[in-house]
């Protein structure tokens, strides 16, 4: 697919740090910090479009026409497929215990579960899936969320899940241990996982994108509550009643 | 109104201590906290009241019938549905506000009933519960079919005089927070009108 010299990956690696050194100032991580507003809203609209033009139809097309044991099985050999990029991040958190579940994960899936199709290692072993990326790394090593945005074609992010794609994007080790063709195969697995994910969660996705009165701020809400749930990021809940006792008061 | 509260910060605490002396006297079982126990039994019966709701087999709109059934006798409505209409709430009627609170349930029960139907067939089990603040969190699961589990958090409080969840988190996703910036971004599309907001929410969700 695309050419992947050493030097290409090299200037895009630099390319990842510079935008990650370029993250804006954050604030604390309670609250939305949003100040390419404007920009991200025209790119929300354009995504929407792309939605409604392209990835829902072709997700319909593909959920309706391919069983879900295949739909599952695709998922599972895409995800498979990121299990040594999984135990790299897991050593460089310094969490040997991931690594060493991840990586017989990818041994068991890949063996047993013929190449990655059947999740073995969590049917049979207890051996849950633990994705994780260089997003979460950026995070563990101190890394601040930066700024909120949202890329054409990929959606919701933060500055700092970004600078992780990128690195994931060009440090990929799949086509590095495996070949080309493993890594090509990385990509189409990809897609079929967008496209379930997006068949398996229509409701709930349509929900967000077509019936909300802000779509944007929706997603965006979702996004940074679940991104930083999944790094125990989490702030402490609302609190309505002293709200509602302050209201009281007030008046 | 705001500038002048916080211009004027002793008169807000004497407020508030008139405030809160008058709620001892209302509320005078107040003193005892809500242990993690009695939120993790409130929230097993409210959990299996949604487990027999998503295997029943029912049509989607029986269900989302039965999901506002169980949201009304578990769910603290009137402090969910004034949190989510925010500001406005201080300068609306009593009427509106009731009417407010009634329209939001059914289109809770609609909205938050879809997510639930998602997981027919799996079930959802209640972990642990630990205090936050002034109030009890309870972890849940669903556990579904071919599916990693999903994370529910329930936030229960007693401060409404009886023990009832305020917050549900699906994967770290507040309902509270979601519905705040829906329920205002609704109203600001209808120019601040609650009557009208009222009117739609009937449909909503």
């Amino acid at each position: 697919m695309l050419p992947h010299t050493r030097n290409s990956r090299r200037i895009a690696l630099a390319a990842g740090l510079v935008i990650l050194a370029g993250c804006s100032t954050p604030s604390a991580q309670t609250d939305v910090h949003d100040p390419y507003e404007s920009v991200n809203r025209a790119t929300h609209q354009f995504n929407k479009e792309l939605d409604r033009s392209l990835l829902r139809p072709a997700s319909q097309v593909y959920g309706t026409l391919v069983p879900t044991p295949v739909r599952t099985s695709l998922d599972n050999a895409g995800s498979n497929l990121g299990g040594p990029a999984n135990v790299v991040n897991n050593v460089l958190q310094g969490d040997i215990e991931s690594a060493v579940h991840n990586t017989s994960r990818f041994l068991l899936n890949t063996t047993l579960g013929v190449l990655g199709l059947f999740d073995v290692a969590e049917s049979s072993f207890g051996l849950e899936n633990r994705d994780t990326g260089f997003a979460d790394t950026l995070a563990k090593w101190g890394a601040r969320e930066g700024a909120y945005q949202e890329l054409p074609v990929f959606g919701p992010s933060t500055e700092r899940d970004t600078a992780g794609m990128v690195v994931d994007f060009i440090t990929n080790p799949v086509g590095t241990l495996f070949g080309d063709d493993a890594e090509d195969a990385d990509r189409v697995t990809t897609v079929t996982e967008i496209l379930n994910y997006r068949y398996t969660f229509s409701d709930t996705v349509d929900g967000i994108l077509y019936d909300s009165a802000d779509s944007y701020a929706q997603l965006r809400l979702f996004y940074l509550d679940a991104r930083r749930f999944g790094l125990g990021e989490s702030a402490d809940s609302i609190d309505p009643y002293e709200d509602l006792y302050d209201g009281l008061f007030d008046e | 109104m705001m500038d002048f509260l916080t211009s004027n910060p002793n008169r807000r605490h004497v407020m508030l201590g008139i405030g809160a002396s008058a709620l001892a006297l209302v509320l005078p079982n107040k003193a005892r906290a809500l242990t993690s126990d009695e939120a993790s039994a409130l929230i097993n019966r409210a959990v299996g009241d949604i487990n027999k709701v998503i295997n029943s087999g029912k049509s989607s709109s029986a269900m989302f019938r039965d999901f506002e059934v169980i949201f009304k006798k578990y769910a603290d409505v009137p402090t969910i549905a004034r949190s989510a209409l925010g500001p406005p709430a201080r300068s609306a009627s009593a009427t509106q506000i009731n009417k407010f609170s009634d329209a939001f349930a059914g289109y809770l029960a609609r909205k938050y009933g879809k997510r639930f139907r998602e997981f027919i067939g799996g079930e959802i089990e209640v972990k642990s519960a630990r205090k936050v603040k002034s109030f009890q969190e309870v972890q849940a699961v669903a556990v579904l079919r071919g599916q990693s589990p999903f994370s529910v958090s329930f936030m229960v409080s007693d401060r409404s005089g009886q023990d009832l969840f305020f917050d549900l988190l699906i994967e770290g996703i507040s309902l509270l927070k979601s519905e705040r910036a829906e329920i205002g971004a609704m109203l600001d599309k209808r120019g601040g009108d609650i009557d009208k907001l009222i009117g739609d929410l009937a449909t909503a969700g």
